[in-house]
């Protein structure tokens, strides 16, 4: 069988995943919350799928194929997506349809932060944990697929990060191996949500708030245990913990890593792609704050510390919200929702296309500039100061190009399910780009959309966190042929 | 003293005929016969022929009591073993030699000393060329910017112009000019004529060339007296993107806007990777049109530094007449320097500056630094004053009292971190580094007799 070890690895892989409803089903327990039997099967059928594919295959012992790769990145989300759908399923408070479990288990794991569940602040603290939960383990899978999988993998560019390429990016090759590279990242992600949750704590959080957003906020997911996310606190001070650990959970993890590893904070001064990041976070937020001033939406305080932490809930794609934004002033709800096609940078947990990306693009654009001025000019697209070759930077711009066609082709089946023209735009953004909330019908929960828009948006999540080809190139017939 | 100088070429041949003139035994060594007999015919000197990394040769040579060996034949490996080789064999006591692969140069400190290769001196013409014309730059309306005392003094060379608030006018005005800078005009050259060694009284003319020395912060005040303010550079054009090009460009992309044009494809990759500011260009700097497209009126200095004279020379004329402001031309062949007209403002000879830089090191008693100024007829030197007032001819006395040759200036002295513009009342103390100015070269062996210092008086 050809694809037997894909079998065996999501077999392991589910196994291990059943285990995150362990903590829910303890909790619900304690609790007597009545949702026990939930986790309960849950927990059952997971690891008993798990076991299913992988006893036939345990012994098989061969290397993983590039085919087998994206076989198991684009499985991965979704079968553990279809998985962690069952809890929400099988409450019956809830209330919910297949097709929106799928949604909410997928909008976790995939760290959108898209949400179908009302009335958040009532739901039993176990599922509430789950749902956190499942963000913060599609944060960590994230990371490692960017740093150590898509690499190898040759997505859109992002061989520029192969781990064995040439020159100043010997220091990308954090660790020799895949394994011991995925533990260094684990170790530098467990130690930022730590970071995090101590400092909502000290804020003035409850310890399970505390925990509970410290898991969305590295993950850069945007769920929250309130239905009126982060405003719900009121606290200034939260806002900018929050602030701080988004920026920092949409840096580079390999940037992180090397930085502690060297104990040298320039490392990211010197990095093209997070200066590039921050100075657009930094310019949009001046923009935003000061419309936010001259439309005298808020006063000068409240525009200041509301545009900060909108401005970077939403370019870096994590999607707290603090105020309804899709009512302020209809530029800075677009223009937001035009930042998040950015997101974060490349390996971090950030959505989007990537800054490096943009980056890339950009500079291409200045250097056909001075190109057009100089015809004889031999100018090199350089980034850190190496030269990208022509075919990462077309790699770059098919990408964009698929990303924005794919983008298109959801919206149309969007407006064809029957959802008004700006819900639909903002909803395929908020989805593709792994963003959460939109504008219009979807601003603040997605229970209003319909079944079928429901498992388009689905596939738009899992499209925007597989950086598309994944997904797409399962859908060639060369794909599947021997 | 007895000097061994491997390679009889242009740098090899122009250095035995300077030191042949002041009374030192030289052997030449080299492997082609005919370049050696032309050398013998003009030169008091003793020629060998062969390897000159070979034991052998050397021994031929007179190894064995030599003093010092100069390695310049074109090869960096040969240089540099001879070098092994004289210091293992024969225990020369120093070893020069001429290196000019920037392979080597940036190793330098692990790969040149006695444990490694044995050098003790090391001569990079590229990497004084670069310097020499970074200086040129660095000084807008300079002709010649030498270094004495690191970098701290500087001799100068402008050309005057019409305009200049001291042109026209005698030298003793600039001090009223200009009470805070210290300065002092070494000589000035007039063209038809011999050098004039100024007087507080000398009319400086237009177009004369003033050579004067002063400390690194007045130059910029002092040329402007001289001439119109000269506007700080800011574009420059560098033909040709070799060793020289592409350092001299490194070197000024950060302050400067720098265009390269080399011809090679494929090197024009190379230096656009290795370079971040820089504008490449693939093309050849004597075609008008890409001259144009680039905006050729509009740069300040065109630097023609390919390594083909004909081709520096004409690029450089059609840049000139094209608008460039300043045109800089690497020229081999010293016979063309005198061939060129008004359209090159500088020619720079990189045998000049390899002779001056070896002189400094080859000359006995106690010179520091040496130029070659004026294709060689001139010179400026370094000396250090020693002894006391009964054993020197220098030291206690004032710089009026001193018997200095004709056309010997003393532009400056430096004494301990201090420097001192020379003026007549000074008095020269034990140590002092004195700077010298001599507009006839022949005059070196008369000015190291006065320095040096006498038994006889004791």
């Amino acid at each position: 069988m050809q694809f037997a070890m894909a079998f065996k690895i999501i077999g392991v892989l589910l196994m291990l995943f059943s285990s995150a409803m362990l903590p829910s089903l303890f909790l619900s327990v304690i609790h007597r919350d009545g949702v026990e039997s939930a986790f309960a099967t849950g927990f059952g059928m997971t690891l008993l799928a798990g076991i299913l594919l992988w006893l036939p295959t345990r012994s098989l012992k061969r290397d993983l194929n590039i085919r087998d790769g994206f076989l198991v990145t684009a499985l991965f989300w979704l079968v553990l997506g279809v998985f962690g759908a069952i809890p929400f399923w099988l409450i019956p408070s809830l209330n919910l349809s297949g097709a929106a479990s799928v949604f909410e288990s997928i909008s976790g794991l995939t760290t959108t932060g898209a949400t179908v569940i009302t009335g958040l602040d009532a739901l039993p603290q176990s599922l509430l944990l789950y749902r956190q939960l499942l963000q913060w383990l599609g944060g960590i899978g994230i990371v490692v697929l960017a740093v150590a999988v898509l690499p190898m993998l040759g997505i859109g560019g992002m061989q520029l990060y192969r781990a064995e390429s040439a020159g100043p990016s010997k220091e990308r090759k954090l660790t020799p191996r895949i394994t011991s590279t995925a533990k260094a990242l684990f170790g530098i992600y467990l130690l930022l949500t730590i970071a995090c949750a101590a400092s909502y704590f000290f804020a003035g959080m409850t310890v399970f708030d505390a925990i509970c957003h410290a898991f969305s906020t590295v993950a850069i997911g945007g769920f929250s245990t309130h239905d009126a996310s982060l405003g719900y606190y009121d606290q200034n001070s939260i806002l900018l913990i929050s602030s701080f650990f988004m920026v920092v959970s949409a840096v580079n993890f390999g940037l992180h890593f090397i930085a502690i590893q060297r104990r040298d904070i320039r490392v990211y001064t010197h990095d093209s792609e997070t200066a590039f990041f921050l100075t657009v976070i930094a310019l949009a937020t001046c923009v935003i704050c000061v419309l936010l001033v001259l439309t005298e939406t808020f006063n000068v305080e409240d525009s200041l510390i509301h545009g900060l932490f909108q401005t970077i809930s939403i370019a870096t794609t994590t999607g707290f919200t603090t105020q309804d934004f899709s009512v302020w002033p209809l530029f800075l709800p677009v223009l937001l929702l035009m930042l998040s096609f950015m997101g974060g940078c490349v390996g971090s947990t950030g959505g989007g296309m990537k800054a490096m990306r943009i980056l890339l693009i950009f500079r291409q654009g200045v250097r056909e500039l001075r190109q057009l001025l100089h015809p004889n000019a031999i100018i090199p697209l350089k980034i850190d100061s190496r030269r990208v070759q022509t075919e990462i930077i077309s790699a770059v711009w098919s990408f964009f190009a698929v990303y924005m066609f794919c983008f298109v082709s959801i919206w149309l089946a969007l407006l064809a399910t029957g959802l008004d023209f700006p819900s639909a735009f903002s909803a395929v953004a908020a989805t593709l780009n792994n963003l959460g909330p939109g504008l219009g019908k979807v601003a603040s929960n997605y229970a209003g959309v319909s079944e079928a828009g429901k498992i388009i948006l689905c596939l738009a999540m899992l499209m925007g966190r597989l950086e598309v080809f994944t997904l797409l190139v399962l859908f060639t017939p060369a794909f599947w042929r021997h | 003293m007895k000097i061994i100088i491997l390679g009889a070429g242009q740098v090899g041949g122009t250095l035995a005929e300077h030191l042949a003139d002041e009374q030192n035994d030289i052997t030449v060594v080299d492997e082609h016969a005919a370049t050696l007999k032309r050398l013998q015919e003009r030169l008091d000197i003793r020629t060998v022929l062969g390897n000159g990394a070979h034991p052998s040769t050397l021994l031929n040579a007179g190894a064995e009591d030599a003093d010092m060996l100069v390695a310049v034949t074109d090869s960096d490996e040969i240089n540099m073993l001879a070098c092994s080789v004289a210091f293992t064999l024969f225990r020369t006591p120093t070893k020069i030699s001429r290196i000019r692969s920037a392979k080597y140069l940036s190793e330098q400190t692990a790969l040149f000393k006695s444990g490694a290769i044995p050098v003790d001196v090391i001569i990079g013409p590229e990497q004084l060329v670069t310097k020499n014309i970074e200086q040129l730059i660095a000084n807008p309306g300079s002709l010649q910017v030498l270094d004495f005392a690191e970098g701290r003094i500087r001799l100068v060379a402008v050309r005057a112009l019409a305009g200049g608030p001291i042109v026209g006018r005698e030298l003793q005005e600039i001090r009223e000019h200009m009470p805070r800078v210290d300065t002092r005009v070494a000589a000035i050259f007039r063209s038809g004529g011999d050098p004039i060694i100024p007087q507080g009284s000398t009319v400086v003319e237009p177009d004369d060339e003033v050579f004067f020395i002063a400390a690194r912060e007045h130059i910029r005040s002092v040329t402007a007296e001289l001439r119109t303010i000269d506007k700080p550079y800011h574009r420059i054009m560098i033909a040709g993107g070799g060793n020289i090009g592409s350092t001299l460009a490194e070197r000024l992309e950060k302050h400067y806007q720098v265009k390269v044009i080399e011809r090679s494809y494929d090197r024009c990759r190379v230096l656009s990777d290795l370079l971040e500011d820089t504008l490449v260009l693939h093309g050849s700097g004597n075609e008008p049109l890409l001259l144009q497209q680039e905006n050729i009126e509009n740069t300040d200095v065109f630097c023609a530094l390919t390594d083909n004279d004909e081709s520096n020379i004409m690029m450089s004329m059609l840049a000139k007449r094209l608008g460039a402001k300043k045109v800089i031309t690497l020229i081999t062949n010293a016979a063309y320097i005198d061939l060129i007209g008004d359209d090159i403002d500088i020619a720079i000879s990189p045998q000049q500056i390899t002779i001056s830089s070896l002189l400094a090191h080859v000359r006995k008693g106690d010179i520091g630094n040496v130029h070659s100024l004026r294709r060689g007829a001139a010179e400026a030197i370094e000396l250090t004053a020693h002894g006391d007032a009964n054993s020197s001819k220098v030291v206690g006395r004032r710089l009026d009292e001193l018997h200095l040759p004709t056309g010997a200036t003393v532009g400056a002295i430096l004494r301990g971190d201090e420097v001192l513009i020379a003026h007549d009342h000074i008095v020269v103390e034990e140590d002092d580094h004195v700077i010298l100015f001599l507009a006839d070269r022949s005059q070196i062996s008369a000015v190291e007799k006065l320095f040096a210092v006498g038994f006889g008086f004791i």
